[in-house]
């Protein structure tokens, strides 16, 4: 399997992106922010075609776009954490506005292309990486995995007592910015490689089963890792050998199957735990 | 589009309506803009916005598995989108996590749902132009029949909405306080669950499953920063939603750009007009306040 390039490629990248996935999403779940990752993925997609219709490389677009738009959500909301209505109206116009850019885009540059851009954008192309674009993707997830490592022990604070944080003198307000910035930077570099719609499941899957399966922090925030990097290995194991699979959907299946797994076993030992206490 | 615009408004009216498909696109559009709109405002009021927009998105595996299986579209739109609104119900209950295990649970529904969606369209080849169309959504192929099914799901919605109106608004409002007054909470969670995911799947036959946010959180948004009181800013969101529906078919009817553009474009300058002008009246209220107290 590993004779293919491609194959090297997309193993590269898809683990580098797991890695900052379960790291962010970990927090994400703690902080309950789960829909401004949703958000700002979808403004990935505005901002890789605004690129793409303005003839700039999408990258550019990508990053600058995300990262601006997670800083003005920041500013609308309560310390720098943005209210579920202005979310969701945000959103709503990025994405008409990724329509619009779309329409420019098929109409004026490619021509013959309908819509086989957005498509790639949303749902990733992870075998058409080059070599240069997964190194590329593994060291920005590199920086930001240590950028949030670097700020992890305060905003774990911050995260699970902003209040008391806030009183022990911890900058709750400016750790809320910059998180949202690392989490607008793991949606753009993400939406590379498993799409602009289907990073969400790498964000939320994961952490979801990390913190079914331990409360301690530091141990669930390593497991979520260790879950999204499984599932992009396995699922990219699975769409090598069943071919007519998009390994979008085998990665976002294996996620998801951890998650259901953590949560019967979270219910059957919670039974166990019952019967051992009843008589 | 097709026609050429005179700012003979009427007249403009009238010729577009001369074309039965804008007609039904209308029919659709209106019908759609009613239920959404009081749909929305419970959403809204409820901060139910994520589970909102998952519902939409599952809209797309719905229709791809439908068009790959030779169902009727519609089906799957709202087979789906129901299944969801149930599981989503279901799945958090008695979780020690509360809100943030919950919106782990939706993400990940959400993001399998959308890779499901991919594989039926990798299934079903050739379907690459269907997949934006049902993204994005398009106005133009809605037939007759359509508009009838989509009326009287319509209407079975709003019977059912107008019927746990009540004490649906008392148990959004204070939960427990309406736990204790024994209002059945958790039944009317789901009973508006699955009613969120009726109005989701007629509006993403429209807009398209990404933008159906765009008619469902921002009319009633836009009303609930004008208007305090439960009942006028619930009209007030309907009305709004009809004009959004209204201008957005009448300006893309003469432009080169998809309806899905133009509809959140006109509902978000609503919303952003509405924050304009309530920011300067507090503003003038306060400046008076302070003329009184000076003078």
């Amino acid at each position: 399997m590993f004779a293919h390039p491609f194959m090297q490629h997309a193993f590269v990248a898809g683990t580098a992106v797991a890695l900052t996935a379960g790291l962010v999403g970990y927090f994400l779940v703690l902080r309950a922010q789960v829909f401004t990752a949703d958000a700002l993925s979808h403004v990935a997609f505005t901002g890789a075609l605004a690129a793409l219709a303005a003839g700039v490389d999408a990258r550019v677009g990508l990053f600058a776009v995300t990262v601006l738009v997670a800083l003005g959500m920041g500013t609308l909301g309560r310390r720098a954490r943005p209210d579920d209505v202005v979310i969701g109206g945000v959103f709503a116009w990025v994405l008409g506005l990724g329509v619009f850019f779309l329409t420019l885009y098929t109409t004026t540059r490619s021509g013959t292309g309908n819509g086989a851009a957005s498509v790639s954008v949303l749902f990733g192309s992870i075998f058409g990486l080059s070599a240069g674009r997964a190194v590329l993707t593994a060291g920005v997830a590199a920086v930001i995995c240590v950028l949030l490592l670097a700020i992890a022990r305060p905003l774990l604070f911050a995260s699970l007592d902003e209040n008391v944080a806030a009183a022990r003198g911890v900058p709750v307000r400016l750790l809320g910015y910059g998180f949202l910035v690392l989490v607008g930077a793991t949606a753009a570099q993400s939406s590379q490689v498993v799409g602009a719609l289907l990073i969400l499941g790498l964000l939320a899957a994961p952490a979801g089963a990390a913190t079914r399966i331990t409360a301690r922090p530091w141990l669930g925030l390593a497991l979520s890792a260790g879950i999204a990097v499984g599932s992009v290995w396995i699922g990219l194991t699975v769409s090598y050998l069943v071919p007519r699979t998009p390994p979008s959907f085998a990665i976002l299946a294996t996620a998801t199957l951890t998650y259901l797994a953590a949560i019967a076993a979270g219910r059957l030992r919670g039974t166990a735990a019952l019967g051992w206490q009843a008589p | 589009m097709t026609g050429t615009f005179t700012w003979n408004l009427i007249g403009d009216l009238q010729d577009m309506w001369s074309l039965p498909f804008m007609l039904n696109a209308f029919r659709a559009g209106t019908v759609v803009a009613l239920l959404a709109a009081p749909a929305g405002w419970f959403m809204v009021l409820r901060r139910q916005s994520f589970a909102g927009h998952t519902l939409a998105l599952v809209g797309f595996p719905g229709a791809a598995a439908a068009v790959w299986l030779g169902l009727g579209v519609a089906t799957g739109y709202v087979s789906f989108c129901v299944i969801a609104a149930l599981v989503i119900a279901a799945l958090p209950a008695g979780t020690r996590g509360g809100y943030s295990e919950q919106s782990a649970v939706i993400g990940t529904v959400q993001a399998f749902a959308l890779a499901s969606g991919m594989l039926f369209v990798a299934l079903y080849k050739g379907f690459l132009n269907g997949t934006n169309a049902l993204l994005f959504g398009s106005f133009l192929g809605i037939t007759a029949g359509q508009v009838t099914t989509l009326a009287v799901l319509a209407a079975v919605a709003l019977a059912v909405l107008a019927a746990v109106g009540r004490p649906l608004l008392f148990a959004s409002i204070d939960a427990d306080v309406a736990q204790a007054h024994g209002v059945p909470v958790r039944a009317l969670g789901t009973v508006f669950l699955v009613l969120l995911g009726v109005a989701v799947a007629e509006v993403g036959q429209i807009t398209g499953v990404l933008l159906v946010f765009a008619l469902l959180v921002l009319p009633p948004a836009t009303a609930q920063v004008l208007v305090a009181r439960p009942v006028a800013s619930l009209a007030l969101s309907v009305v709004l939603a009809l004009v959004t529906v209204w201008v957005a078919l009448f300006v893309a009817y003469y432009s080169p750009y998809p309806i899905g553009f133009w509809l959140t474009t006109v509902a978000f300058g609503l919303y952003a007009l509405a924050q304009a002008a309530t920011a300067v009246r507090g503003r003038l209220a306060v400046r008076g306040r302070l003329a009184v107290a000076g003078g």
